[in-house]
């Protein structure tokens, strides 16, 4: 294993400790809990605040996108597993100016129970609290069962709508609202190269043959639906369009919002390369890209392999999607 | 009916986190075939912790309630709230008793079955911890009546049952029920730790009988 580790145990105490030094000018560290992350703006009177939260190992996912216009504050979990309630709890605390918490987080066993218990607890202190579940993972579950599926890079473009929705005043009803909407119209699709190693563990956690790829795959290596040859770039990046719009209604003159994420150990170029023909493809459909990300925003450890996030926009997740925000995951810069 | 003092029955607590602990490999393992291969890093690092702070004096409730803050309040993932609730809800039924008798230590797992599964959406069945611990909390309730030996021979073989059950099942909950199909022919990690956990927890009942 060759990995930049010192204790495995504390690998996500060294983590968090280094993310606040390098951006403390747009993050700092709760008092009353060493797992949750706050923005410098969290807990503002008279707005909604915005929480997530989850397993470490996806950096710079969650505590990267706590920022302006973006997330209040991130419940830190181990690495791969989710925050414990009172991290949530907390993060909800800290998050409230008033107005309440929409907690926008990701459809996983864990995750569901620990923010079912924080919003429970939340309520007891009269915080108000809604919630939405991202599931955007296409190959986790068939389409009659979206209910089930995962959410993976999906989750950031829903992050930046429902900040920007709060940012804006809207209610805590209306962040609930335009936050479901956003994952609604958001589709993503992994494909893995090469496993990731737990260094706790230190061996793979699942194996991918050399030569071979695994599409579908998760953000925590759980199993695609088919693992096949490993294709030239152009024809991986057509097998995950393809997924996604088998999956989504998408015609010529829709506008969409690109993420095409690195999974931690594919080299940024070949991301780049992916999304060449990506939008390429796209275009051939007269389906315009209105706004992308490309790099590594949300990754599994040092998997190889990348996910392919398209949101299908309408006006008002148009203007969301634009709003400028910064934080250390992602900066949007209003559009000229 | 004999029974067990509740004071200074921390000890059997400790007794389950050196269990959890020594097999951190093994149940990692487990999980990395259908989950994400945590199980054993974060059960053996909260049962480690939970060790170190139950005192040699501490009532069995204290030491639950030790188990359970540190699952709830520092290792999170799936397991902290369902062990959570398992070892506070067994506290409750233990906390106002001096002695622990067959059949208010069926009570207390019988507590502990229920808390899993109020805030668990899971059943037995469903390829996860409950296929041991339901099956032994029944084979504890139907023994009570025929003293500790007994009842904790039953309780040791339903689990093991119960989690070698999970063999040949499909998972319905958690990470491996993406899988279907493929899920089967693989133990489930949550039920080979309540199996280590029932095992460790009958284990130190019977030192503390004697």
């Amino acid at each position: 294993m060759q990995r930049l580790l010192n204790d495995p145990d504390d690998i996500v105490d060294e983590t968090v400790a280094g993310f606040l030094r390098a951006h403390r000018d747009l993050v700092r560290l709760s008092d009353a809990n060493p797992r949750v992350v706050l923005s410098h703006g969290c807990g503002e009177k008279g707005r909604v605040g915005v929480v997530t939260g989850g397993g470490s190992g996806h950096e710079p996912a969650f505590i990267g996108y706590t920022g302006r216009n973006l997330v209040d504050a991130v419940a830190v979990g181990e690495l791969f597993s989710s925050p414990t309630a009172k991290a949530f709890l907390e993060a909800i605390r800290a998050a409230d100016g008033g107005e309440g918490v929409a907690v926008l987080y990701g459809n996983y066993a864990g995750d569901n129970m620990n923010v079912k218990m924080a919003a429970r607890m939340a309520a007891k202190e009269g915080i108000r609290v809604l919630t939405v579940v991202a599931n955007d993972d296409v190959c986790s579950a068939p389409q009659a069962e979206r209910g089930l599926r995962r959410g993976v890079a999906g989750e950031i473009l829903m992050w930046k709508v429902g900040g920007a929705c709060a940012a804006r005043g809207a209610s805590l009803e209306d962040v609930q609202k335009v936050a479901q909407a956003a994952i609604d119209a958001t589709r993503s699709v992994g494909v893995g190269l090469a496993p990731c190693t737990l260094p706790a563990n230190g061996k793979p956690n699942f194996e991918i043959a050399p030569g071979k790829m695994e599409i579908g795959i998760g953000h925590h290596g759980e199993p695609g639906t088919d693992v096949v040859e490993l294709l030239p770039a152009n024809e991986v990046a057509d097998r995950m369009l393809e997924i996604i719009l088998a999956d989504h209604q998408l015609e010529a003159g829709d506008e969409v919002c690109v993420l095409l994420s690195g999974l931690g150990a594919t080299p940024v170029n070949e991301l780049y390369v992916l999304y060449d023909r990506v939008e390429s493809q796209l275009e051939t459909r007269e389906i315009r890209v209105h706004r992308s990300f490309v790099g590594n925003y949300f990754t599994s450890l040092e998997m190889m392999g990348a996910t392919l996030t398209v949101m299908k926009l309408d006006p008002q997740l148009k203007e969301l999607i634009d709003m400028e925000a910064e934080s250390p995951g992602l900066t949007v810069r209003a559009k000229s | 009916m004999t029974g067990f003092a509740n004071a200074g029955s921390g000890i059997v607590v400790r007794g389950i986190a050196e269990a959890v602990v020594s097999n951190r490999a093994w149940l990692s393992e487990i999980d990395g075939k259908i989950g994400d291969g945590d199980h054993g890093n974060n059960m053996a690092k909260g049962f480690a912790r939970a060790a170190e702070r139950i005192g040699d004096g501490d009532r069995l409730d204290a030491a639950f309630a030790t188990v359970t803050d540190v699952l709830m309040g520092e290792i999170g993932g799936s397991m902290g709230p369902l062990y959570g609730m398992f070892f506070s809800d067994m506290a409750d039924v233990v906390a106002d008793e001096e002695v622990i008798d067959p059949a208010l230590f069926a009570r207390m797992l019988a507590a502990g079955c229920e808390g899993v599964m109020a805030i668990g959406e899971a059943k037995a069945g469903d390829k996860c911890l409950l296929d041991a611990l339901v099956p032994a909390v029944a084979a504890a309730e139907e023994t009570a009546s025929e003293g500790f030996p007994v009842m904790l021979a039953a309780m040791r073989q339903a689990a093991t049952e119960g989690r070698d059950s999970t063999k040949d099942m499909i998972a319905r909950i958690g990470r491996a029920s993406r899988l279907g199909e493929r899920s089967r022919g693989v133990l489930d990690a949550g039920a080979a730790s309540c199996c280590l956990i029932l095992h460790a927890l009958a284990d130190g009942v019977e030192k503390r009988l004697t």
